[in-house]
């Protein structure tokens, strides 16, 4: 074993240098539900062959993604939670912030619906009728945007299962994806976005029970970290991406996604969206 | 209190001259939880080159008393001295011989290069520690592979590194077949005929009687008697010893 | 969908980064092991005792002591190691040391009891016994060093959370694993955890021949 220490050493001591020398790219962080969508993985090669800038995401939850980006731990945060995302840029951590796309969320659950939620009016009534029936709904309990969403959908209704400790409320703790495998495992219900729904293989007997309430929009947001706060945040490689995002090229390319034929995303940087309350 | 004597032995005095001691134990007391292990051992063993066989019954304290003179231990009372030119290593050999992972080869060269012997005599000496220890035909085996026999020559060939005047063995043959042990007994007489004083640990009488030149007869942690092997053979001086070697000593 | 060879840059990467983290673990775990089995030093039984529970220390703590530690704003931002292999390598090294160091230590001991007598009566000096100890353990440090690459190979919190699972970056087989999971590809996570489970098990098998080989020199 002490032969090859010496060459063990100085790769350690050189990784470093290599990255400081690389510096065309940015990190962004962003969500679970973009990239296991697969939209990156379409985008981003577009991206650099268009502008060079290379582009390395780290997926976690939306409040993960912000808090890192706080730490200064990358450089365009890309999330689903407007109202976080505004405290993110009020309390200067990040720069401007821009709509970039929308999809939506939907109501998924056992194709039986043992809770009757297909016949309600709205996404209100779909989730009253889930607490009436005491039936099994799988929260990420994440702080992730999606989780936000869902507990201001159960605000809404007037419920708040989780404070109350309910048995047939369960939080996951986990990503949308290990969110879905448990509820299709035990049969639950769940809140998801219809992007990480499209894209999910796992489904089991699970399907759409509700969607198309205005209610249930999901903007995504995108913003520069801001240098005052990150002196070492490559802020140029922020900005390209942050314009070829906006601009028609990168716009046209996420409407150009498709997975299983469906579009995923909507982009929407130049219309804001219609009765979207965040 | 039995004196201890100090023995002449049968005059082979090419050694130096003169009297005096190679090795003077003085009172020697060691304790371990409230038992006295070995009490006021006294004795001396001379200059010249011979075999002392240490006799005793099982946990008469003889292993004890070895481990006491090769320095592994220390002695709760009493003193240990050499003579004033005493030089060298102790050479020491135990029960369950104790071999490197390794040739038989590599591990006398192991011991070579812990007794900082310098490079270029390493060969010689080697090739000279197989021949006296009969070892040259299995130079290269693994030392593990070896014969219980073979292995505890090895270990014999280890202790010779350096050439010291004194070897202490301890049970040696005890877990070895009678060709085994006559092949190591004959060993020890080489080399002690080649100048060494060795003193031999064995609870065997029939060995102590096949190679001893002087007896240590030590019981309950006291010495009973040193003398010349004929005389303790023929006439032990303490009731003991005349007991042991008639069957009859109770431990 | 993985292609076959983004599939060979993350198994490339799991052994890199693997590798060398069980490399830097021996260096510092194996010495640290035979100080602890031979060295009399103040505070030595409460290193063994720390060194033991320190085998049990969750990955994720690690990775997240590492996450606050490198990340831009912590006090080893400056280095810029967050989100590089070279951050999941030092995750993984904290991980290993312990166990090497304590597999090292059980190893050494035995061996100790067993020479240290016959040691003691050659005059061998305390540096000579060390040497004389290394050299015998090194089959058995095998056996260390493969349960330590065993941890470091599997193991995902430490490296998820400094690593970032960027893929063509720091994405390995483990947090691939977790990725496709995720995404419901149950049956491709099912194959990259049998791919992981096959390359651990080739490495188990070379250093086993290595070792019965080396052994066959020694005893047979």
């Amino acid at each position: 074993m002490r032969l090859p220490a010496l060459p063990a050493a100085l790769f350690v001591l050189l990784l470093p240098l290599a990255a400081l020398a690389g510096k065309n790219e940015i990190i962004l962080q962003s969500t679970t539900s973009t990239q296991n969508s697969g939209l990156y993985e379409y985008l981003l090669p577009l991206l650099e062959r268009d502008t060079g800038l290379r582009v390395k995401v780290v997926a976690v939850g939306t409040g993960q993604a912000l808090k890192n980006a706080r730490n200064c731990d990358g450089d365009v945060v890309l999330v689903h939670a407007r109202d976080a995302e505004e405290k993110f840029v009020a309390d200067e951590y990040g720069l401007k912030r821009n709509d970039v796309m929308y999809n939506d969320f939907i109501l998924i659950g056992p194709e039986d619906d043992p809770a009757g939620v297909r016949g309600a009016r709205d996404i209100t009534e779909a989730l009253q009728r889930i607490a009436a029936a005491k039936a099994p709904f799988a929260s990420r309990g994440d702080d992730s945007g999606t989780h936000r969403k869902e507990l201001r959908l159960w605000k809404a209704a007037g419920l708040d299962p989780g404070a109350a400790r309910e048995g047939w409320y369960r939080e996951t703790g986990s990503g949308m994806g290990a969110t879905l495998n448990i509820a299709a495992g035990m049969g639950a219900y769940a809140l998801t976005d219809r992007a990480t729904w499209i894209s999910f293989a796992n489904k089991g007997g699970l399907a759409i029970l509700h969607e198309g309430d205005p209610a249930l929009f999901n903007q995504y947001g995108v913003i520069a970290v801001n240098p005052a706060h990150c002196p070492g945040m490559n802020i140029k490689g922020a900005e390209t991406f942050i314009t070829w995002l906006l601009s028609e090229k990168g716009q046209k390319a996420i409407a150009s996604y498709r997975l299983k034929g469906q579009q995923l995303f909507f982009p929407n940087a130049h219309s804001a969206l219609p009765g979207n309350g965040g | 209190m039995p004196e201890s004597n100090v023995l002449p032995l049968k005059p082979k005095d090419s050694q130096k001259a003169g009297a005096g001691f190679l090795i003077s134990v003085d009172a020697l007391g060691y304790r371990r939880g409230g038992r006295s292990l070995l009490d006021a051992v006294s004795f001396e063993l001379g200059r010249d080159p011979g075999i002392t066989v240490l006799l005793g019954p099982n946990g008469a304290g003889k292993s004890l008393l070895l481990r006491l003179i090769g320095g592994l231990i220390r002695p709760d009372s009493g003193t240990i001295r050499f003579s004033p030119d005493f030089r060298g290593p102790i050479g020491m050999v135990f029960q369950k011989p104790v071999l490197l992972r390794r040739s038989v080869r590599a591990n006398l060269l192991h011991a070579l290069a812990i007794a900082r012997i310098p490079r270029r005599e390493r060969t010689g000496i080697l090739a000279r520690l197989l021949v006296e220890a009969d070892l040259t035909h299995c130079a290269e085996s693994p030392a593990r592979a070896l014969s219980g026999g073979e292995q505890q020559r090895l270990a014999m060939a280890r202790a010779l590194v350096g050439d010291p005047v004194l070897l202490l063995l301890d049970e040696p043959t005890a877990s070895l077949d009678p060709a085994a042990t006559a092949a190591f007994e004959a060993l020890v007489r080489k080399v002690a005929g080649e100048g060494a004083r060795i003193l031999l640990v064995t609870h065997d009488l029939h060995q102590a009687r096949r190679i001893a030149d002087d007896v240590l007869f030590l019981h309950k942690g006291r010495i009973c008697e040193h003398t010349p092997a004929a005389t303790f053979f023929r006439a032990p001086a303490s009731g003991e010893a005349d007991a042991y070697c008639k069957g009859t000593l109770l431990t | 969908m993985l292609f076959y060879s983004q599939l060979l840059e993350i198994v490339a990467l799991s052994l890199e980064v693997s590798l060398v983290a069980v490399m830097l673990a021996a260096l510092i775990g194996i010495p640290l092991g035979a100080l602890l089995a031979i060295g009399r030093f103040p505070g030595r039984t409460a290193l063994i005792v720390l060194v033991n529970a320190l085998m049990g220390l969750p990955p994720v703590v690690v990775g997240l002591g590492l996450y606050l530690l490198l990340s831009r704003s912590g006090p080893l931002g400056i280095l810029q190691l967050l989100y590089t292999p070279t951050a999941m390598i030092i995750a993984q090294t904290i991980l290993v040391t312990p166990i090497i160091a304590s597999f090292s230590h059980q190893i050494f001991a035995d061996l100790h009891r067993e020479y240290d007598e016959m040691l003691r009566a050659m005059r061998a000096s305390r540096w000579q016994t060390i040497l004389t100890l290394i050299r015998e353990a090194r089959h058995a440090l095998i056996t260390a060093i493969l349960a330590g690459l065993g941890r470091a190979l599997s193991e995902i919190g430490a490296v998820m959370i400094v690593g970032g699972n960027i893929n063509h970056a720091t994405r390995v087989m483990t947090t691939a694993i977790a990725l496709e999971t995720s995404k419901g590809n149950l049956r491709l996570a099912v194959s990259l955890g049998l791919i992981l489970l096959a390359l651990s098990f080739a490495i188990n098998l070379a250093l086993h021949f290595l070792r019965s080989r080396l052994e066959r020199a020694a005893h047979a």
